[in-house]
């Protein structure tokens, strides 16, 4: 079957079976590798992205339901200003270890502050109930979080 | 873990959705959110030869009161559960429940409709909707039938739904202004229940209380509510839990383990009314 998946503002028009998942026709037909694949059984996070504006598992998600819809993926994050404030907070606060869980985290954090953007300690750690770290770095990352929404948000 | 191939066709309306399944017969499955489906099938416990997508009928998400009745679409996903002001006025319970599923992303793409059908005995909306008496309106080739919830789960993960039916409306009993409460006990944060507990409380002391992860189905707590509307104390009425139950007896749980969480779990539920 045919879809058009816009990623990061670029329509790809691509022929997919229809068991394709979302994650690999983004890392194996686009080359976004920075959507990882951690569990593959919707329990990480890893692999979250933005399907319309809202996060996803995208081990989860068929590349055909996401056809006409638009996915943002942390390699859409960073604008000609740099660093989105997610990604900068992450840097800031050492937000990772080995960097594994850190594109699913950063999308995870991106989709709460957008909704919340002023969270509480208790709601970034609501927020990113879905997101494993499995170098623990919990309490970094929710600093991170908490600097980027001092510093511009969910932008 | 890659699903088996499959057709995949997108429904563009119920009636859509209907012809097809009355095409594939029991080689067809309904893609609503696909967050039971999916994993099933990348697991290929679930291996459908036609997956038809309903995932864009709009018409079959919305939340609306009809009377004394609060009436769900089977498209709704668990976050707007958790956020609808009418929900929230008239049947807080569901919200609730859906809180406590999963986590944010699975809850942004998990539909009310798709867990129901699904029928896994630990699925939290399963005890919200049993314990606000819940009905669950099926259409099929020859009309629509309404299923009593209590009714509807008829084995592990199976349901009363035919091959050719789909879930099309999920009527709940409103309980504005009562108490309720939802408890679960989880080995993990994301974790099924082991146990999980919903109660409504009713005028004249006929509180529903509903069970997970007590049975092959979810089901109503029946000794409990009786010695409520008896005039039992909550204490002690919840100390049957368990009673008429046959917990799964498992590595996740022992099914003396599970009637202990009940008991424990039934008691705080009553205490928070």
């Amino acid at each position: 079957m045919r879809v058009e998946i816009i990623v990061n503002g670029r329509s790809h028009d691509r022929e997919i079976e229809p068991r394709l998942l979302l994650v690999h026709f983004l890392r194996d037909l686009l080359s976004l590798t920075g959507t990882h694949v951690g569990c593959d059984t919707t329990s990480c996070g890893a692999c979250t992205v933005l399907l319309d504006g809202v996060a996803v598992k995208s081990c989860t998600v068929l590349a055909a339901q996401a056809d006409g819809c638009e996915v943002t993926t942390v390699e859409g994050l960073a604008g000609p200003g740099g660093l989105s404030p997610v990604q900068e907070g992450f840097r800031q606060c050492h937000g990772l270890q080995c960097g594994y869980c850190t594109p699913g985290m950063v999308m995870a954090a991106t989709a709460l502050l957008a909704e919340r953007p002023d969270p509480s300690e208790q709601e970034i750690r609501d927020g990113l109930k879905g997101n494993m770290c499995r170098c623990t770095g919990y309490q970094m990352i929710v600093e991170s979080v908490q600097w980027a929404a001092a510093n511009g948000g969910a932008r | 873990m890659i699903p088996a191939g499959f057709s995949y066709v997108r429904a563009g309306s119920v009636e859509q959705a209907l012809a097809e399944l009355a095409r594939h017969g029991v080689d067809v499955r309904l893609l609503a959110g696909g967050h039971s489906l999916l994993p099933a099938m990348k697991l290929r416990r679930v291996e459908p030869g036609v997956l038809v997508d309903i995932g864009r009928l709009r018409e079959l998400a919305y939340v609306r009161l009809d009377g004394d009745r609060v009436v769900v679409g089977p498209l709704t996903t668990h976050r707007t559960l958790e956020r609808d002001p009418l929900v929230a006025e008239h049947v807080p319970l569901l919200a609730a429940a859906a809180r406590r599923i999963g986590d944010p992303q699975v809850r942004n793409r998990g539909t009310i409709g798709g867990s129901l059908a699904h029928a896994d005995p630990a699925a939290d909306l399963a005890a919200a909707v049993l314990a606000l008496d819940g009905v669950l309106v099926a259409r099929g080739p020859s009309g629509v039938r309404d299923i009593p919830a209590a009714e509807f789960f008829t084995g592990v993960r199976t349901s009363a739904l035919a091959a050719d039916e789909l879930l099309v409306e999920i009527r709940l009993r409103a309980a504005t202004g009562l108490g309720y409460a939802f408890e679960k006990f989880s080995r993990r944060a994301l974790d099924w229940a082991v146990v999980g507990v919903a109660a409504q409380a009713r005028p004249e002391g006929r509180t529903a209380v509903a069970l997970i992860g007590m049975g092959p189905t979810p089901l109503r707590a029946g000794a409990v509510e009786e010695a409520l509307a008896a005039g039992v104390p909550a204490a002690e009425a919840s100390a049957l839990a368990a009673r008429g139950c046959a917990p799964a007896d498992n590595a996740v749980a022992s099914a003396a383990y599970r009637a202990h969480l009940a008991e424990v779990l039934v008691g705080r539920a009553l205490a928070a009314l």
